[in-house]
């Protein structure tokens, strides 16, 4: 026999993230440095590495322009794999200071503590590519893509952003302590490297090369370059989709498992 | 089953729960009567949090059956958690917000109107003394007002069974006895509370009903007055100015006189009568000996606690 309790999913989710987001202002030493990250790693590509990198893409133009139009997918994939990083140290942080099991213990929409911290990184992440867009710009990147595209793009991104986010949301869970959250989602710093982020995958060794042609974030990155620069899309877009799909799938029924859990 | 649960805010069949092969609760059995308030005593590890853990559907138990607010915790968790508030043993409040903005999520969280939500922050804030540390992080209180916030964001949702695990643990006297007041407030409102403690004395100011918990049962169940009666321990304890005098008495006071610390004292067991502690007097005036000082000794829950949690209870205890 169970007892009807009324539940306010929508209500408590919103205050979850109205609490998420006031914990990000408190806290600027951990949101300032996941914007300023991505934002850096542009301007040394462009920069430092960007003449030569771009004289070997064989483009038009070639060089340094060529190189900020090409670099800029992988950069924008970083960003969001920063911002996710600080969700699974958030997250951490919230499962070791005992405020979570007073949550638990509440009659609350039990999914509601993890929409927060969703739904909050979500918001964060949108901000920071819109920076990190806005950086790009005035360095010189220079998109070809439509109206239409950029609709898209802004579609791919928050599909790509929302599987992360779930997908830490659950390592955060698991993971033992704050420190461990903080590095168990490095892989996601350096899948971009090990694709067509940085370089074109035909320049890399036979091994390397599959597996950079295979890992879900090179399906991604490509969309997003084909939509920024008005390329043609192929399959990639719809690979990149289901890869988002399967991505917050398991994280989502890892976290929610987690979240559940009575030791 | 729910004719018993009108009257017992808490009943508990049979709790068992294991880390491990570790065995932690092995088999209790308890009932708290609505608006009284229950307190659990034992040393370290003994398993309190344990036992709030599983009763506040935080932990699943390993066996048994525990019904809250007439609700049973495992098929009905979220009917439990609308009726129970929960002060656990490690603070539970959010460090990067305010106190009242830790109070207002609670509110909100109880989904009550922002207008109602209001009222009862401030109530509470001034109820807690916290109106003027309101508006900083929750990070820059002291322990004792770090734990009131907690108390206070228990309260918003107005809960009917409140469970606080070592609430005063920490706490300076002052605010020791600020607690218990609020304590006593709350079961005056009709709120169930079951209480966790390592202090003896604040079992037995608040606790209607004390059990002892050491090794994974309940030795001891009973009223505070009830516990102290099964510990022989009462005793006087007489001093003297002269060792001839410690003799005589010990002589005419038979086997049960003992020697108490230094040479000149004697323990002579003793209810702490005034019957029995004149007949004690009036056999040592006739032998015309000098009792320079007398102390009686009536058992508290400190004996109580000692003779029933064993050695290694008390070693716990004294390393704490
Ligand atoms: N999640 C866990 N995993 C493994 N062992 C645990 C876990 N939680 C508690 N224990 C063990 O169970 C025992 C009881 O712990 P509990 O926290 O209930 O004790 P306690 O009576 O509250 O002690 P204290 O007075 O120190 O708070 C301890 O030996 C502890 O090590
Ligand atoms: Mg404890």
């Amino acid at each position: 026999m169970t007892t009807a309790v009324a539940s306010h999913p929508l209500r408590d989710s919103t205050t979850m993230v109205r609490r998420n987001l006031k914990r990000m202002l408190r806290y600027p030493s951990m949101t300032v440095p996941l914007i300023a990250m991505p934002v850096l790693l542009l301007l040394l590509f462009v920069y430092v590495f960007g003449g030569t990198l771009g004289a070997g893409l064989g483009g038009a133009s070639g060089g340094r322009a060529e190189y900020v139009n090409y670099v800029v997918p992988a950069i924008l994939v970083i960003t969001v794999s920063t911002v996710v990083q600080g969700t699974a140290i958030s997250v951490a942080m919230d499962m070791t200071e005992g405020i979570v099991a007073r949550f638990r213990t509440m009659s609350i929409a039990r999914v509601s503590v993890l929409t927060g911290h969703v739904i909050g990184s979500l918001i964060q992440a949108l901000l920071s590519l819109a920076v990190v867009t806005g950086v790009a710009l005035l360095i010189g990147f220079e998109p070809r893509g439509s109206v239409g595209d950029w609709f898209a793009l802004v579609g791919v991104l928050a599909a790509v952003t929302f599987a992360l986010i779930w997908f830490t949301v659950a390592i955060g869970q698991a993971s033992q302590s704050v420190e461990a959250a903080s590095n168990l989602p490095m892989p996601l710093m350096f899948l971009p490297f090990l694709g067509s982020g940085f370089v074109p995958t035909d320049s890399m060794p036979d091994g390397v090369r599959w597996f950079a042609e295979h890992q879900p974030f090179t399906p991604i990155m490509e969309s997003i370059r084909a939509l920024l620069m008005d390329r043609p899309l192929g399959n990639d877009l719809w690979i990149a989709l289901a890869w988002c799909a399967g991505i917050a799938l398991v994280g989502y029924v890892w976290a929610k498992r987690l979240y559940n859990r009575t030791a | 089953m729910t004719s018993r649960a009108a009257q017992q805010a808490i009943v508990v069949r049979g709790l068992r729960k294991s880390f491990g092969d570790k065995v932690v609760l092995d088999g209790i059995d308890l009932d708290v009567a609505q608006g009284s308030v229950f307190s659990l005593l034992g040393a370290n590890g003994a398993g309190k949090t344990t036992t709030v853990k599983i009763l506040s559907t935080l932990v699943a138990a390993g066996g048994g059956r525990a019904e809250v607010a007439g609700h049973d915790v495992a098929t009905d968790p979220d009917a439990v958690r609308a009726a129970i508030g929960v002060t656990g043993q490690f603070s539970a409040v959010d460090n990067l917000l305010t106190g009242e903005e830790n109070l207002r999520l609670m509110a909100d969280l109880n989904h009550l109107s922002t207008k109602d939500g209001r009222r009862v922050v401030a109530e509470l804030l001034e109820r807690f003394g916290l109106t003027e540390a309101a508006r900083k992080p929750a990070s820059t209180y002291s322990g004792g007002m770090r734990r009131r916030l907690d108390l206070a964001m228990t309260l918003v949702g107005d809960p009917r069974v409140i469970f606080l695990d070592e609430p005063t643990t920490g706490l300076d006297p002052r605010s020791r006895r600020g607690m218990w007041q609020i304590v006593r407030d709350l079961v005056a409102g009709g709120v169930t509370i079951f209480l966790t403690t390592q202090y003896l004395d604040e079992a037995d100011e608040l606790a209607d009903r004390i059990a002892v918990l050491e090794g994974g049962r309940l030795v001891a169940e009973g009223t505070p007055e009830e516990l102290k009666r099964r510990i022989p321990g009462g005793h006087v304890r007489l001093q003297f100015a002269e060792p001839g005098d410690v003799r005589t008495a010990q002589r005419i006071l038979g086997g049960d006189a003992h020697a108490d610390g230094d040479a000149l004292a004697l323990r002579v067991p003793n209810d702490g009568s005034l019957r029995s502690l004149k007949a004690l007097l009036d056999r040592l005036d006739d032998e015309s000996i000098a009792v320079d000082g007398l102390s009686v000794h009536t058992p508290d829950l400190d004996d109580v606690f000692l003779a029933l949690t064993g050695d290694s209870g008390l070693e716990k205890v004294t390393n704490r």
